[in-house]
Formats: C-alpha cells, structure tokens, sequence
C-alpha cells in the first residue's frame, strides 16, 4: 500500500563486472587476501604471494634513504636480469664454435634487427661489475659486514668472484684477437695454482711413484681451457661456464643473500 | 635431561630418584620419573648406554643393530657421492685431445735459408732458425723457438726490417737469438728440442723445452748442428 521500497540504485556495470570476477574461484585462489590497506593485510598478502614475499613488510626509513644504500645492490640485481634476458636473446644467434663464432657476433650487428642488443648486454656487463664493486664500497663504508651480518658479506664476496668470472667467461665469446689474447693471458695464471698447476709450487709433490699426476695436459688450466692452449675446448667451455653454470650459481647465491638480509634485520641502519 | 655430568644410576633406578632426592613433590617428582624412563631407552648417553639396559626387540637384528645399519647406509651413500663427484670430475678431461701433434717433421735442411723461417708458426707455434753461428754452440746449425712470449703468453711477431721479434701485448722485443732486450718479458723465448728424424728430415718436439736462464741451450738437442 503505502509502504514505499527503497531501491538501491544499482551499481555501475564496470564495479559490477569487478564484482563478479573478484569473486570468483578462479581469482579467489589465486588472491588470498584483500587490499592491503591495514598493517595485517599488509602483513598477509607479503606472506602469501611468491613475487611479493621477496620484500619485507616493513622497513626502516633509512632503507629506502638513497644517500645511504645508494641502491647499488638492487641496481646490481637489475643489471643481472638485464644481462640474463639479452644474454638469452644472443644465444638464438651465437655459436660457440671456431667456424662461427666471432661472424656470429659481427652478424648480431649487421644482420639482426635491434642490433644493438649485443652491446646492451656487453655495456651491462661493465656497468655491472662497477656496481658490485661501489656495492661492496657502500657495505663496507657504513660497516654493514658487522656481525649479525658477516655471513652474508662472505656470500658477497662469493658473488663479487662469481661477476668477474663471468666477466672473464664472456670476454672469450667474440672470439676476437682481444679475447684469445686476453684469455691466454688470464688462464696462464692457473699454470701456477699449487699442486694443481704444471707451473705451480708443489706439483712436483703430485706424483704416484714415477708418474708426474700434474702436467700441462691435465692441470688445473687444462680443465679451464679444455686443452693446453685457447682453442675450440676453451671456447665451448667458456661458453658453458658462462651461459649455465655461473649464472645457476650465483643466481642461487642470491636467493640466500637476499634471505639472508631479511634474517638479519633488513637493510642496515645509519649508527 | 643433564645426566651427563651424573654418575650413571643402578639399571633398575630411575635416573630421577637420583636427580630429585628431596623430591620436594611427590607427584611431579613421579611424573618426571615416569618422563626419564620414557626417554632412557632413547638416550644417546654414554651413562644410558653403560648402564646395560637391553636394546628394543627391533634392534636385535642377528647382523647389526639399527646404528650400525644407518651407519652403513650413510657410508655408503657418502662413498657413492664421493665417487661420482670423482667422476664429474674426470669426465672434464678428455682421453683425445684434437690439438697439434707435439712431434713433427719440418723438411730437410736445404728447405731453409739462414734466418728466421715463419712457415710453422700458424700450424704449430714454432719459428725455425738457420744460423751461421750459434750464440751457445758456436757452430752453423738449427734451432726452434716456441712463439710464446715470456711475459705473458702472446704470440709475438717476427719483423725481419728489424731484426727482433716483437710482442704486440706488451711491447716485449727478442733477438734472433730468443734473447730478450726490451719489454717487460722477464727471460728469452724457449727453445725447443731439435733433432734428425730416421729419414734425415728436421723433427721438431715441442714436448721438452730449453730454457736459457737455467742453462739449458748448451743441451745438445737444443740445437742441430749442420
């Protein structure tokens, strides 16, 4: 009769159309939680999501503060998925053989479109090991290698090792005189290791009876080399090195280095 | 349970009438008795293990016990990873090598004029020197110089408008001889071991090296003497 029924207008179709898709299974499972727009939220949803779990929920001011972190390592980490995404790209074109390689490398200029994508990741190269090294200065100026967080700085200088192997293993790959010079060069400084370089101080201690274990065609630059000179061995496993291994490893040594920076307290603190 | 530092108690005492003496509270001081004898079994303990209590039926095994067993396990696992971590390593040096071979013959002696001959130098990394008179055997003849620089392992040039060898890493510079006078090589080029092949030919093995500084070009195999 008289009583009147109050409508609610109706929502607009796009909140609706929201409504609907936030709803459902599909994207319930895959967000757990709501907006975090309160601490526990906020707290939730860093906890839940594999991408965001990676950063801290809270942080302390001095951590975002540029004068102090000079963001060095995370410029470090950028430079590295840099050097991974255009060194994946190379590998559709390079080939690590004497035939050709070092045509492969002027091809990614000549032939390639965007064929600037070598010396991006050349370029990134450098930049990164300027970066490690000023990410290192940086640790080291504002004693952040103090206890609780010496471990890490070890697992640093790992990673610091690992950049300039893979500096060292990528120089090989143009295959140019620069590099099979270079390389001849740097690799001669493994004759030397101890015990285990034909040249080194003590191999002649790595005999069984009369047989010398130790000598130039299996030293310890023999197996860096894959023969007693720079040739196709050297650059295949150069290659290798540079392309799968190094790069399995310190990627896994980032993994614990940034945990480990969370288990220590997060990024350190001006004294 | 700290009963390390005790003595061991009797077999058939309850390691908690010796911890709790007083026993202050009967019922607590029961329930911890009770706990102790629980664990006693499970104690790694040299105190538990002395005080001659019998093992679980389960670990009477006619072989070995349940220790001994997970001993041998992880032996065996530790010395099969040991073993493949062996042979990861070996695998990474190869039984052929596809590299110039270390002995080879060059020709005969009327091949060669006198000077430095670069025509093996690509191929095999050698330069064939015919002199007159040798700086170390005073005698006409043969030598071979491996064409690595002593710096630092570049292959230097020979620039015969200059008579020297030149290395273009580093600026090291040699006499025909192999001796070094300019550059930062610390020592002469090395020789390499030179002799008459059966056939009368020159052969070349480059698997033994005459260094000068240890005085070893005055060897006899150092040179050719013709």
């Amino acid at each position: 009769m008289a009583d009147t029924k109050t409508i609610e207008p109706k929502a607009p179709a796009l909140v609706r159309a929201w409504d609907w898709i936030t709803e459902t299974q599909i994207w319930t499972s895959i967000f757990r939680h709501t907006a975090p727009i309160n601490d526990r939220n906020r707290v939730l949803v860093m906890l839940s999501n594999v991408f965001l779990h990676m950063h801290p929920v809270r942080l302390r001011k001095s951590g975002v503060r540029l004068r102090y972190t000079w963001c060095m390592g995370g410029i470090s980490f950028f430079l590295f998925l840099v050097l991974t995404f255009t060194g994946l790209l190379l590998m559709f074109y390079y080939r690590p053989t004497l035939e050709y390689a070092y045509s492969d490398i002027v091809g990614l200029r000549e032939h390639v479109p965007l064929g600037i994508m070598r010396e991006m990741h050349r370029w990134g190269a450098h930049a990164m090991v300027i970066t490690v090294w000023l990410h290192m200065f940086r640790v080291f100026m504002t004693g952040s290698y103090k206890p609780p967080r010496e471990f890490n700085w070890n697992v640093g200088v790992i990673m610091l090792v690992l950049t300039l192997l893979l500096s060292f293993t990528g120089y090989l790959l143009p295959w140019d005189q620069l590099a099979i010079w270079a390389i001849t060069v740097g690799s001669n400084m493994a004759r030397a290791t101890p015990f285990l370089g034909h040249e080194g101080p003590g191999f002649q201690l790595m005999r069984l009876g009369d047989v010398q274990l130790v000598h130039a065609a299996d030293d310890a630059r023999f197996a860096l080399l894959g023969g007693t000179l720079v040739g196709e061995g050297a650059l295949l496993r150069f290659y290798v090195l540079h392309c799968v291994a190094l790069p399995l490893v310190i990627g896994f040594l980032m993994a614990v280095h940034f945990w480990r920076v969370r288990k220590d307290g997060g990024i350190s603190g001006p004294l | 349970m700290a009963d390390e530092p005790k003595t061991p108690p009797p077999a058939d005492t309850p390691p908690a009438a010796e911890a709790k003496p007083a026993a202050p509270k009967p019922a607590a001081a029961a329930a911890a008795a009770a706990n102790d004898a629980k664990l006693k079994g499970r104690t790694t303990s040299p105190a538990a293990r002395s005080a001659g209590k019998k093992a679980p039926e389960a670990d009477m095994s006619p072989l070995m016990g349940r220790r001994g067993w997970m001993g041998l396990a992880w032996g065996a696992f530790t010395a099969a990873s040991a073993g493949c971590l062996a042979a990861t390593g070996r695998f990474m040096f190869p039984n052929v090598l596809n590299e110039p071979p270390q002995q080879f013959t060059i020709g005969f002696p009327e091949d060669y004029g006198n000077g430095v001959d670069e025509r093996f130098k690509d191929t095999r990394g050698v330069w064939i020197v015919r002199t007159e008179n040798d700086y170390t055997h005073e005698a006409s003849g043969f030598y071979a110089l491996f064409s690595i620089c002593t710096h630092l392992g570049c292959t230097p040039n020979w620039l015969s408008a200059e008579n020297k060898f030149k290395c273009p890493c580093h600026g090291s510079g040699f006499r025909p001889t192999g001796i070094h006078f300019e550059g930062p090589a610390p020592r002469p080029l090395e020789r390499t071991r030179i002799v008459r092949a059966e056939d009368g030919q020159i052969l070349i093995d480059k698997s033994r090296k005459f260094q000068e500084e240890l005085g070893q070009w005055t060897d006899q195999e150092s040179f050719l003497e013709i």
